[in-house]
């Protein structure tokens, strides 16, 4: 994964049919970045359907949560319907998993997003990275902390 | 490992004996099946420990899925204002695929609250708020779904079906 400290590679991918969205438009937020292996899978939806439930403890924290995957723009348009998501779902479609690429959270194998979080502060800066195991969803305590953490060192400087 | 954060305390809905070596300590959601299937088994770990097991309630709704599940949640606090939690807690999930404000009312009377208090009670800004804490306390636990369960305040991964359940617990008993 990405290591803390850098800057994070810009990319640009559809969020909706007819939208997209380019990470650097959200400078001035903090980004959590959620790569998760594939929409209707139970883990990931377990996984997105939490993250849907903690968005309004993130957004104390000044923080955007985008979920990213390499299915398609119209999958996660059904997918986010069906769940009653209030997030966008990026699609790493075309070419296929170039961003999980990008930050080193591509499973080669499988064709899939590994379950990998980064938490970016307000100048796109990685902050936090965190490499889940495939099966197993790793909840919102890791993202809260790192916000919580960030949030304090900028009260002290 | 995942901690239970914070630890039990006076806010707590606790059943069993605050001596007992063990606590198990549920994130649960009124309106998920799963935690509708565990309700029982936890009846019937609570039945086989007895005094070695005290236990915990902490409402985790996920109310997007479950559109129920934060009413059914504010209900059975409400109820707790009348000292009966653990009745409405039961009788919720007893009949967890009807939880209209109407059902709620209903089974408010049937385990004989004050009903007119309790359809006061269930407006009281204080009480989404405890139900908002206990959802925010099982996020800084690293709860990711429903139910999960602690035990002495670490989190339990392994199987929560009652064969599993009470063989963990019965081990960790002995080793206290």
């Amino acid at each position: 994964m990405l290591q803390s400290g850098i800057i994070a590679p810009d990319f640009e991918l559809n969020s909706t049919p007819d939208q997209t969205l380019k990470l650097s438009e959200l400078k001035g937020k903090k980004v959590i970045l959620a790569f998760y292996p594939a929409d209707w899978s139970p883990v990931c939806g377990d996984q997105m359907t939490l993250y849907n439930e903690t968005l309004r403890l993130f957004s104390r924290h000044n923080a955007q949560l985008l979920g990213i995957s390499v299915d398609s723009k119209w999958c996660h348009t059904a997918f986010i319907h069906y769940h009653k998501f209030h997030f966008p779902l990026l699609a790493d479609f075309e070419p296929k998993g170039e961003v999980a690429r990008m930050y080193e959270s591509y499973d080669e194998k499988e064709g899939e997003c590994k379950r990998a979080l980064y938490v970016l502060d307000e100048d796109g800066i990685i902050r936090w990275n965190y490499l889940s195991p495939t099966g197993v969803n790793p909840g919102a305590n890791g993202i809260l902390q790192a916000l919580e953490t960030l949030d304090h060192q900028k009260k002290k400087s | 490992m995942n901690q239970l954060t914070p630890p039990v305390n006076k806010n707590d809905h606790i059943q069993g004996s605050s001596h007992a070596p063990l606590t198990l300590v549920e994130y649960g959601d009124y309106q998920c099946p799963h935690c509708g299937h565990a309700y029982p088994i936890i009846k019937q770990v609570q039945r086989k420990l007895g005094d070695r097991l005290r236990f915990v309630y902490r409402n985790f709704p996920l109310s997007e899925a479950h559109p129920d599940a934060f009413k059914a949640a504010v209900g059975a606090e409400a109820a707790s204002l009348q000292n009966r939690f653990w009745e409405m807690h039961d009788v919720i999930f007893e009949n967890q695929d009807a939880l209209s404000w109407t059902d709620l009312f209903a089974y408010a009377q049937n385990i004989g609250l004050d009903v007119q208090s309790f359809e006061e009670d269930v407006q009281r800004r204080e009480i989404a708020e405890k139900v908002e804490a206990d959802f925010e306390s099982g996020i800084r636990s690293g709860v990711n779904g429903t139910p999960s369960f602690f035990i002495n305040g670490e989190k339990y991964e392994g199987s929560w079906e009652a064969i599993d359940l009470i063989g963990y617990l019965n081990a960790s008993a002995n080793s206290y």
